[in-house]
């Protein structure tokens, strides 16, 4: 590693450009959203920062904290879910032939490579009152009706389709569905550094493959875990297309929110107030992480 | 299944078990049976997009001939590659930055240069959005001008990726050799152009890929940075999504599946390929 002092020139033709770049293009347009968070509005596109803190008091009413409450519930339910899915499928990788493991992590990977606005878009075809869920759910109907009359008994009442979107459920199961690979590769990447032969001496000493999971491999892999949840949970919380294309009316989140007031309510103070509030979770999550990370390499 | 049961499966061989195989199945089952379902009924000859009803490859000439949506596919492909060549010129020059020297705040201002790999979107997005009104951007400049708010978005948000890509591919990189290449009278521009920027070319290469993805792929930060003259492709698919469900949405979406499956299909075949002559 050389000292900028000794190459200024060097190092000044290398830094200039990435670093303009992102104070110009990022740390300003932030910094711009940071001041308006502390205005108010005055006429139509006049914001004047006077430094009030009233935006962020009304992001304390109980509105808007229920908001909030309902996307950290709602992320968390995402998260948890992610990695009961998830957990099986990266020990499954992790056991697998060495020959079939890259497949399996393209098979996981390829759907994240797909745009998420389409992703969505295919989970509403299938999902929706004409969809195939409905459609194949309405058939094992029928065909349980027609065997009761079979049997001699009356036949059940006629198929009403389950409103399987514009409700929190359908939020929920699009999040997961978009964010599984997220929770999937760094359990992998965890379970694939773990010693082989603590698993087989646990096995070896009794413990059934249960026992030695949630007492050997979960332990052994909580790195892995606290990042694939931390990981999962950050685009979770902040996410805006499936709860705007997937929700109800009552399913909205904090980015729907936020939304809202840049684009239809012309609240920017506001709005900035409130997508500040979430960068800031955003960041004590990433901290957090960052630190635990720090210690563990410290410990070892 | 006589072919499973040959030997017995040892201990630790979770995948040959069944219920994981079933676990497994039911999720690539989730995973993939949508877009399938997708692409499929974008060849279905129905308005109704339910039963099938023979193939076709109408909808596909529908969208070819969708001024709207064609438009907006070339912005999209413009802005993907613009952000891309700049991201890997301001990519690779802070990764060989950080790589390379001892600086104050570095910590700092390597912390901020991950900041856009991990600010929510909406947050971006709002920034963006209120960033370019308060510099009055003009917003009527002829093509592909017109698109400029749109990259320079897109470039804040993709170029950290490369950067990180390249930085991971620099670690393994041998100092001597440029080294070496400074004592033979090299100069500082031929050392970097002749030693180091061959071996940094497999990490460009995936680092580009990944920013042309993630541009093309990017709908929230464009949303906020678009106007009534600058949509591009993900923004007219939201529009006509919002509106309904129709063959036609179906053939776009394939059109914008296949076109990720090459480039990853690229991006794999590529990375063989460096892999096999490094």
């Amino acid at each position: 590693m050389q000292d900028w002092k000794q190459h200024k020139a060097t190092f000044a033709s290398i830094a200039v450009s990435p670093v303009l770049w992102l104070v110009a293009f990022f740390i300003v347009p932030l910094a711009v959203v940071w001041l308006y968070s502390f205005g108010r509005n005055v006429g139509l596109t006049e914001i004047d920062i006077s430094g009030t803190f009233s935006n962020y008091g009304r992001a304390l009413e109980p509105l808007y904290l229920e908001i909030f409450g309902k996307s950290v519930a709602v992320a968390a339910l995402t998260t948890l879910i992610c990695l009961i899915i998830g957990f099986p499928i990266a020990l499954a990788i992790t056991f697998a032939q060495p020959k079939w493991r890259p497949w399996m992590l393209l098979a996981i990977m390829l759907p994240f490579w797909t745009n998420l606005l389409i992703r969505t878009y295919a989970l509403i075809t299938v999902l929706r009152t004409e969809g195939y869920v409905n459609k194949s759910l309405g058939w094992f109907w029928e065909g349980a009706s027609s065997l009761k009359v079979m049997v001699g008994m009356a036949p059940l009442s006629t198929w009403e389709p389950l409103p399987l979107l514009y409700n929190n459920f359908a939020v929920i199961l699009g999040l997961v569905y978009v964010h599984l690979p997220f929770m999937v590769l760094p359990l992998y990447a965890a379970l694939d550094r773990l010693d082989r032969s603590l698993i087989e001496a646990s096995l070896d000493l009794g413990a059934g493959h249960f026992r030695t999971l949630t007492q050997i491999v979960a332990p052994l892999a909580a790195p892995g875990i606290i990042s694939g949840v931390i990981i999962t949970f950050v685009p979770a919380l902040g996410a805006y297309l499936t709860p705007d294309l997937m929700g109800g009316p009552d399913s909205q989140m904090i980015a729907n929110v936020i939304e809202r007031q840049f684009k239809r309510a012309n609240d920017w103070p506001f709005g900035a107030a409130l997508s500040f509030l979430l960068m800031y979770a955003t960041f004590i999550l990433i901290a957090l992480q960052t630190l635990r990370n720090r210690s563990a390499e410290r410990r070892s | 299944m006589s072919l499973f049961k040959r030997t017995q499966i040892a201990p630790l061989e979770y995948t040959r078990r069944l219920w994981m195989r079933a676990w497994i199945a039911a999720t690539l089952f989730f995973l993939y049976a949508p877009l399938l379902v997708l692409i499929a009924f974008s060849f279905n000859d129905s308005k109704r997009n339910i039963v099938w009803r023979g193939f076709t490859f109408k909808y596909y000439g529908k969208v070819l001939e969708n001024d709207g949506l064609m438009a907006a596919l070339g912005n999209s492909l413009t802005i993907a590659a613009l952000a891309t060549a700049f991201s890997i010129v301001l990519g690779t020059l802070a990764a060989v930055m950080l790589w390379r020297f001892r600086f104050p705040f570095k910590a700092g201002v390597e912390g901020t240069m991950a900041l856009p790999i991990v600010v929510p979107e909406i947050c971006m997005g709002v920034a963006m959005l209120v960033f370019f009104a308060k510099l009055d951007w003009p917003t009527d400049l002829p093509w592909p001008l017109n698109l400029s708010a749109i990259t320079i978005a897109h470039i804040t948000f993709c170029f950290p990726f490369v950067a990180m890509v390249v930085r991971a591919r620099l670690a393994g990189f041998n100092k001597e050799q440029e080294e070496a290449a400074k004592d033979l009278g090299a100069t500082e521009w031929q050392a970097f152009r002749d030693v180091l920027l061959p071996h940094m070319k497999p990490g460009i290469i995936a680092g580009a890929l990944l920013a042309f993805t993630l541009s093309l792929d990017d709908f929230v930060i464009t949303f906020f940075t678009s106007g009534p003259n600058t949509i591009t492709f993900p923004v007219k698919v939201y529009s006509m999504v919002r509106f309904s469900v129709t063959p036609e949405v179906n053939a776009a979406s394939a059109i914008l599946i296949f076109l990720t499956i090459l480039l990853t299909t690229v991006a794999l075949k590529l990375q063989d390929f460096t892999k096999a002559t490094a």
